[in-house]
């Protein structure tokens, strides 16, 4: 029997499909009894999503200029 | 699971090489933009400052630039790019005598969970919060999340930041990273559960309750 905390370590392997068949039926065994697991699951994707979304961080100018230079003066060599 | 997800101002990369090789400006600064971030984290993963991170990263850019006109899209651009930093980053840091475990993952066997959060049959006996529809968005717009979770990447162990910012900043699939990273595809995994089951823990610090 899959227990709520042997389930938070299983979480990437599920997510990543890569739970052997009987493992993955009792984890979604689980998560149909479970809703604090469902719960877990959910802050689990949510960041993972949040670090696809993360800003650009503004690059200093003066190296984006300089790239940018490089990269014009690649073209007309 | 979707394989490649979909980040900020993602535009299609046979689209963007085009214009790239074509010599647009607005090209490269879009993709100068879209990765100097996760390069940087993943070359701090491999050197021991800052200042050589950067260095490692302007570098790479350069070569970027004169690699572009003989690139074979065999990789995707980003694969590429990436790779290119990780041999360079790798190289440095041997050369400065510090080589990065990634091999290796002893020395973290930190739960995901803190077992204070369990009743002695592995029950919750403090659940986590319901988020909501709307938790990345709102998670975003929480600068003080942001600057936690930003800080809790920094202190990740170094091997474990290199696959999340890989996997989930840069949006690459698990056999990219593998070949960027030179690890196996269990190596891997492992070291995603732990970067991801960390940052989560960070973020239910600032999200729900309040
Ligand atoms: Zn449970």
């Amino acid at each position: 029997m899959l227990t709520c905390q042997g389930l938070t370590e299983l979480v990437t392997d599920y997510l990543e499909g890569r739970l052997p068949f009987t493992r993955w039926l009792s984890f979604q065994m689980h998560l149909g009894m479970c809703r604090h697991c469902r719960g877990y699951l959910r802050q689990m994707k949510v960041t993972v999503a949040t670090l696809g979304h993360l800003p650009p961080e503004p690059m200093p100018p003066a190296i984006r200029d300089e790239l940018l230079r490089r990269f014009k003066d690649m073209r007309s060599a | 699971m979707t394989g490649r997800r979909e980040g900020h101002g993602l535009m299609d990369e046979a689209v963007l090489l085009e214009r790239l090789r074509r010599g647009d400006e607005a090209a490269f600064s879009h993709l100068v933009e879209r990765h100097h971030r996760p390069l940087l984290r993943l070359a701090r993963s491999f050197v021991s400052s800052q200042a050589v991170a950067e260095e490692v990263v302007q570098d790479t850019w350069v070569a970027v630039i004169t690699g572009l006109p003989t690139f074979e899209a065999r990789s995707s651009l980003k694969t590429w790019i990436f790779r290119i930093l990780a041999n360079r980053a790798r190289t440095r840091g041997v050369r400065e005598g510090r080589s990065v475990p990634f091999s290796s993952l002893s020395g973290d066997d930190e739960p995901a969970v803190d077992a204070s959060r369990f009743s002695a049959n592995g029950m919750w006996s403090r659940p986590p919060e319901a988020w909501d529809g709307n938790a990345p968005d709102t998670i975003l717009m929480n600068g003080e999340a942001m600057r936690s979770l930003s800080r809790a990447m920094e202190e990740l162990p170094p091997a474990q930041a290199a696959v999340v910012t890989l996997r989930d900043v840069a949006g690459m699939d698990s056999a990219e990273v593998c070949s960027v990273l030179e690890i196996s595809e269990t190596n891997q995994r492992v070291l995603l559960h732990r970067a991801r089951s960390k940052l989560r823990r960070v973020l239910e610090e600032h999200v729900g309750a309040k």
